[in-house]
């Protein structure tokens, strides 16, 4: 089974993406933010994060640079979801590594195709 | 709704459309009219009906059949289809007409999305011939869907629906929460109502035309008939591509089975002869 890390300061979204990925065969592993979601990566990479930009502590942005600079960390794929919309942001977050990007808010048919689009499907 | 009244709106969608009503799912067909009904100003479908009865106005008949054809479209709508195209079709086609330009037509492209897709897919297609010249055409019978797909902009939940985000960053501008088609490639396209029950002869010819979402919705004695117009407007290297799920067995001898989900070559050669 595919593993896939939610990052989200918020308890409901991660409730709510853990859902609809569960739905789809994911299992999930969650982190609050970026700071936990490292500690996460270290332990046990996961094959998917789900990825949050504006968190206490470490932002997503941050994660993802250090992330793709980890051993094993180029691997994951990294799907952003955010409020953020701008096609500045998009870009920068490709430029970070990011694989696709989700503009919240979201639904399930969303999710489901954008991790189709990432190749995780 | 009484079942009067969807036997009225059943004829009507048969006559000028040929589309199926599904007189069988009223909450369907309720939801396509509510808005209309809202739009026209009527307080209920009931009135709505019953102004169709009373006046026989062809404005309204023809409001209420572009309501009951309403179809779901989302850019890349089948994600292999789209490959084939890009990776496959265009290449080849490109290849052989040389001078003469390549035209595909989305038949019933609703909102656009199509047509973009396959402007976006031709211009990301690595192997097509130097110089090659495109052109696309966007037909519907909604003059209503026609002006959305003209003016090429998009919710952001239409954005993701389809669209990889790279192609989403590369061929559209944000403004808010909305995102614009680029003019580079909206001026690519040109548009125009197409009841594809009419005589079709004069569109010319066309490379490779699209009509998805659509056979399955009509009338079956009229689904044929629709085909063959479609057919005679491909040359004899021409491509059609349809739902992988649409009934074409009367038409074997003329349409080969191609790559990807629903695509059907006049020609089984087109895409591995030598150019």
């Amino acid at each position: 089974m595919k593993t896939c890390l939610v990052v989200d300061d918020s308890r409901v979204i991660r409730k709510v993406a853990r859902r609809v990925l569960e739905d789809i065969g994911f299992e999930i592993a969650e982190a609050a933010d970026g700071m936990e979601a490292l500690a996460w990566c270290r332990a046990a990479m996961p094959d998917a994060v789900l990825l949050d930009w504006n968190m206490p502590v470490m932002n997503g942005i941050d994660f993802l640079r250090q992330l793709r600079g980890e051993p094993g960390g180029e691997t994951p794929k990294v799907i952003f979801c955010t409020v953020e919309n701008s096609a500045d942001h998009i870009r920068a977050a490709l430029d970070a590594g990011a694989d696709e990007y989700i503009m919240k808010p979201f639904d399930g048919d969303i999710i489901e195709a954008k991790f189709a689009e990432a190749g995780l499907l | 709704m009484t079942p009067e009244d969807m036997d009225l709106l059943a004829a009507l969608g048969r006559a000028r459309a040929g589309v199926r009503v599904e007189t069988e799912k009223p909450y369907l067909v309720e939801s396509r009219l509510a808005p209309l009904a809202r739009r026209e100003g009527y307080e209920s479908i009931d009135a709505l009906i019953a102004a169709l009865r009373a006046q026989r106005e062809e404005r309204l008949i023809w409001a209420v059949v572009e309501a009951l054809c309403r179809s779901e479209t989302t850019f890349f709508r089948g994600r292999e289809t789209f490959a084939a195209l890009r990776d496959e079709v265009l290449p080849a086609l490109s290849h052989r007409r040389r001078e003469a330009p390549v035209r595909l037509w989305s038949a019933a492209c609703a909102t656009g999305q199509e047509v973009y897709s396959l402007a976006i897919a031709a211009n990301e297609a690595s192997e097509v011939a130097a110089g090659t010249r495109f052109e696309f055409f966007g037909s519907d019978l909604s003059e209503r869907c026609l002006e959305k797909a003209q003016a090429g902009i998009y919710t952001q939940f239409e954005v993701q629906r389809g669209l990889p985000i790279r192609l989403l960053v590369k061929y559209f501008e944000n403004q808010d929460d909305t995102w614009a088609i680029s003019p580079r490639i909206r001026q690519l396209v040109r548009w125009k109502r197409i009841n594809l029950l009419a005589d079709l002869s004069p569109m010319g010819r066309f490379d490779v035309i699209l009509l998805r979402g659509v056979l399955r919705t009509m009338d079956a004695a009229l689904r044929g008939k629709v085909l063959q117009s479609l057919v005679e407007r491909l040359p004899s290297d021409g491509v059609l591509v349809l739902d992988p799920e649409d009934d074409v067995s009367g038409f074997a001898d003329v349409l080969a089975p191609g790559p990807g989900g629903g695509v059907y070559l006049r020609d089984p050669t087109t895409l591995s002869a030598a150019a």
